[in-house]
């Protein structure tokens, strides 16, 4: 037990983000349940409009920034991305391990509202002034606000770990151009979070001045500007959705190739594709204010630039169409989960261009229609890849095969669901159904299609549930698996599984993108120390070889420290909070002066 | 399904024409493109285990096809997108000049109803815009509280009201009828009760309509229990000593079709209702219950159903 509260091994760090993502995957899970059974029906008596907006702001706020982040970045990040390098660990173990508290501490400080009954309730957007003390004036928006801040902390650090890891730490050999594409992906999401969280970070700073201290940022009778927030926040916004969805395009670039027992074709434009997916991502994020009134020359540039984003997905789904096409393609579940997702990223990624359609967009926006596009985009897009991550790493991480037909079954199980959920919401939008309603009434005749849309999402819930059981059946039940069963071509396939500690007795020379396959035959011995070798950015020569820190406390304690901080922040103890920001720049200080002897 | 209520598919006028078409050229491209993906999608499954592409070729040939299907078609296809509708369709649904138009309309959103006034006409009504047919009018929105949108699907796009700006939207109905609308933008409690009804008459009977809104009240039986209830605190009723601006204009209460912005319809039994527990109606809504014998009860709605 205390060797997970002080442990800085990535993998290990990565099981503590797996297990946490997964039981706000399960909040959120019930949080759109509720809401589900409230709009079943016509006049739905079950919630009231309070409890329902709270649900539905932690339901967005907990899926993005508590299970899908984390998720991404965090479980599979943290546990995949060293062993893909070849590398020991993460760059820096010890921040690593402060990421992971730092999530919890504001998981956990979010989920406190939940049960105080004062959850934010503005929508995850929580546009102002409706997030302002006049009309909000419990601390729902306070949590909103300072949570937010908290998670982006944690956000940030592992963002930074990952891109000093991808650029120092990967195999000899392993020059930029052969790197796996999920590290790329990883790469692009690390630097999207690194430039869209000062933005968010900045707008939820200047709420939360107007909110405690009087502040007028966005207080149009004293000079403010509503509209501030809004840019702002799409600022953030925007590039969130492709922080979201690379992952699952870097998880698919995993898949693909190994059940097509073949290499990615086009592997450049695909590599350049995920870098230039995030990189316009941070021009388009006025598409989502098309209503507001925006000059009509500013529309017609951010609509363009929707316009342009396109591209770059379009040729990654191609370039994974033709892979399994020119490949003798297993459909085995991680396949079929790709397989689904391809579908789905179609769906949504037709009706996401019909919205650069500007006056399209103006008729559609803030109704059903558009719920129906984004939920196609993260749960079709980026969860199906996540759920198909799970089974194909999941050999790697227990040593144990899941059951193949269940997995199966359960994929078809979640794709039906998934569909009947979440389609009819286009039906009801164009039917004019507005988004953010508690209930409607009998006489538009959408209650048909929102019936249905609830039965999906048990049937989406009974799918979920069949993973999850597999996974957690196979992991005491499995057959052994061996170190590679799938004969992947990237490296965490060529250590035995689950990995150990130091992950490679030693570290591979890599020659091309799928060394696992290509096996080369020089390694470099650094020996079963707590060691590991950098190389440089671009070519990957051989730099030095580095002393791994070992696992220690001081990441948890600091973690709680800032926790404490948040909440004198949030119960407006100002001088409290600021005598804990400065305990924890002391602890930051003790974590330096203190640093113990190599283990050996 | 589609086309019942407030579908942004039954348009009504030439802007939402414009917009419904956009909508069906853009579904029948994607279409195609879905069931290609699907296609592609299923021989990859139906040829599993074996290692060429269906029509022969290797990798160069499937680069190439990336590039051509991946790059020059949807290059080709988004342009053509992008000049039909952002500079093209674009013109029909902006801000009409007020030169063009021959009514100007000033919509104020508030939570959670919208106060509805008419150049050169004493007082407001709300929830209830009422516009001659085939003509053009010129929409002024603003907001007294929080960010509101005004949509009404039939006859054009939305528009968003902020505080501190002013929004225009052009509305026009080709033929006489009743249009449904919603805020848009979510604005707390009672955002999903917050209708805003077109109404498109005939030029006479609008002209007629408006003449009646701007008289003041006549009846007076009544009015001394609404002022000792409370009920002027924020509610007006032009012709007597009730001014004030927080809740609806009453004046002509009785001839409006719905109470509360559309959450009931405005006949005896639920004018009774709402008044003894706005709360049970509308939870949430600004209006608080106020303590009222029934026969008190009773009287107010005597009162409110003369407002004509």
């Amino acid at each position: 037990m205390l060797g997970w509260l002080t442990t800085v091994d990535h993998k290990r760090i990565g099981l503590l983000y797996f297990f946490t993502s997964l039981a706000f995957l399960g909040a959120g899970g019930i949080e759109a349940l509720l809401m589900r059974t409230q709009l079943a029906q016509p006049n739905g008596m079950l919630l009231s409009p309070e409890t329902y907006n709270q649900l539905m702001t932690m339901h967005g706020v907990t899926m993005i920034f508590l299970f899908v982040i984390p998720m991404t970045t965090g479980a599979f990040g943290n546990y995949l991305l060293p062993l893909m390098l070849g590398a020991r660990d993460m760059a820096f173990p010890r921040l690593n391990a402060l990421s992971y508290w730092l999530f919890l501490g504001a998981g956990l400080f979010l989920y406190a509202s939940v049960f105080m009954h004062t959850a934010p309730d503005c929508g995850w957007f929580c546009y102002t002034p409706l997030n302002t003390s006049s009309y909000d004036p419990g601390l729902n928006a306070d949590f909103y606000a300072l949570g937010l801040i908290f998670t982006s902390l944690s956000t940030s650090a592992g963002a930074i770990n990952i891109i000093v890891t991808s650029f120092k730490l990967r195999a000899p050999g392993m020059s930029f151009n052969r790197m796996p594409l999920m590290v790329f992906a990883l790469l692009a999401v690390s630097f999207s979070l690194i430039f869209a969280l000062p933005p968010l970070t900045s707008d939820l700073v200047f709420l939360e001045l107007q909110r405690k201290l009087g502040f007028h940022f966005f207080d149009a009778a004293n000079g403010g500007d509503p509209l501030l927030w809004q840019h702002l926040f799409w600022l953030f916004g925007h590039p969130e959705v492709y922080i979201i969805i690379l992952p699952a395009m870097g998880i698919a670039t995993s898949i693909i190739p190994t059940f097509s027992r073949r290499k990615m074709i086009a592997f450049p434009l695909v590599a350049l594709a995920e870098l230039l997916v995030a990189f316009i991502g941070f021009g388009v994020w006025a598409h989502h204010m098309f209503a507001t009134g925006l000059p009509i020359g500013v529309l017609i540039f951010f609509a363009a630039a929707s316009m342009m984003v396109v591209i770059p997905s379009t040729i990654q789904i191609y370039a994974w169409l033709f892979t399994v096409n020119l490949g003798r393609p297993q459909f085995r579940a991680p396949l079929l989960f790709i397989g689904g997702f391809i579908a789905l990223f179609v769906i949504g990624g037709l009706s996401g261009i019909m919205f650069a359609a500007i006056p399209f967009d103006q008729a559609t926006t803030d109704t059903y229609f558009v719920v129906a596009h984004f939920h196609f985009i993260i749960f079709g897009a980026a969860v199906f890849p996540i759920l198909g991550g799970m089974y194909y790493w999941f050999p790697k991480v227990t040593g144990r095969m899941y059951h193949e037909r269940w997995a199966q079954a359960s994929f078809w199980v979640t794709f039906v669901g998934t569909i009947v959920t979440f389609f009819p919401m286009h039906l009801v939008g164009l039917d004019g159904m507005t988004r953010r309603v508690y209930t409607y009434h009998s006489g538009f005749g959408w209650g048909t299609s929102n019936l249905v849309e609830t039965i999906g999402a048990f049937v989406l819930t009974l799918g979920l549930l069949m993973i999850f059981g597999n996974l957690a059946w196979s992991r005491f039940n499995g057959p052994p698996s061996g170190p590679d069963p799938f004969h992947g071509g990237t490296l965490e396939w060529a250590t035995s599984s689950p990995p150990p500690p130091y992950n490679f007795a030693v570290i591979p020379t890599v020659s091309t993108p799928y060394p696992n396959w290509d096996r080369s035959e020089t390694v470099v011995d650094v020996g079963e120390g707590h060691e590991t070798s950098t190389t440089t950015v671009r070519d990957g020569f051989v730099d030095e070889v580095v002393k791994m820190p070992s696992e220690s406390g001081w990441p948890i304690v600091v973690a709680a420290v800032v926790s404490i901080f948040f909440v004198m922040l949030l119960t407006s103890h100002i001088y409290v909070a600021a005598i804990f920001a400065g305990l924890s720049t002391l602890a930051l200080v003790g974590w330096h002066v203190h640093e113990p002897e190599q283990a050996s | 399904m589609i086309g019942s209520g407030q579908s942004p598919l039954t348009p009504h006028s030439h802007a939402e024409h414009d917009i419904a078409l956009l909508w069906w050229v853009m579904f029948g491209v994607a279409c195609v493109g879905l069931t290609f993906i699907a296609v592609l999608l299923l021989l990859g499954w139906i040829r599993r285990n074996r290692e060429t592409l269906p029509f022969g070729g290797d990798e160069r040939t499937a680069t190439r096809l990336v590039v051509g299907l991946g790059i020059a078609t949807p290059v080709i296809l988004l342009s053509a997108l992008f000049v039909w509708s952002d500079i093209f369709v674009i013109r029909s649904t902006a801000a009409p000049s007020p030169k063009s138009t021959a009514l100007t309309v000033h919509v104020i959103g508030h939570q959670w109803f919208w106060e509805i006034r008419y150049d050169g006409v004493a007082g407001s009504t709300v929830n209830e815009l009422h516009i001659p047919v085939r003509t053009r009018v010129d929409v002024i929105g603003t907001t007294a509280d929080v960010i509101h949108s005004i949509w009404v699907p039939e006859l054009n796009r939305k528009a968003d009201v902020i505080p501190g700006r002013t929004s225009r939207l052009l509305l026009y109905a080709d033929r006489v009828g009743t249009y449904l609308g919603q805020c848009s933008e979510f604005c707390g409690l009672q955002h999903a009760h917050m209708q805003l009804m077109v109404i498109a008459q005939p030029r006479a009977k609008f002209e007629e309509w408006l003449r009646s809104q701007g008289r003041p009240a006549t009846a007076t039986g009544g009015f001394a229990l609404f002022q000792q209830k409370g009920c002027a605190n924020c509610h007006a009723i032009r012709g007597t000593s009730a001014n004030a601006l927080v809740g609806p204009d009453l004046t002509h209460v009785a001839a409006r079709q719905t109470l509360a912005a559309g959450t009931i319809p405005n006949d005896r039994e639920h004018l009774r209702e709402f008044i003894r527990d706005p709360q049970a109606i509308k939870p949430g809504a600004k209006m608080p219950q106020l303590p009222q014998a029934p026969s008190q009860t009773d009287a107010l709605v005597r009162y409110l159903e003369s407002l004509k």
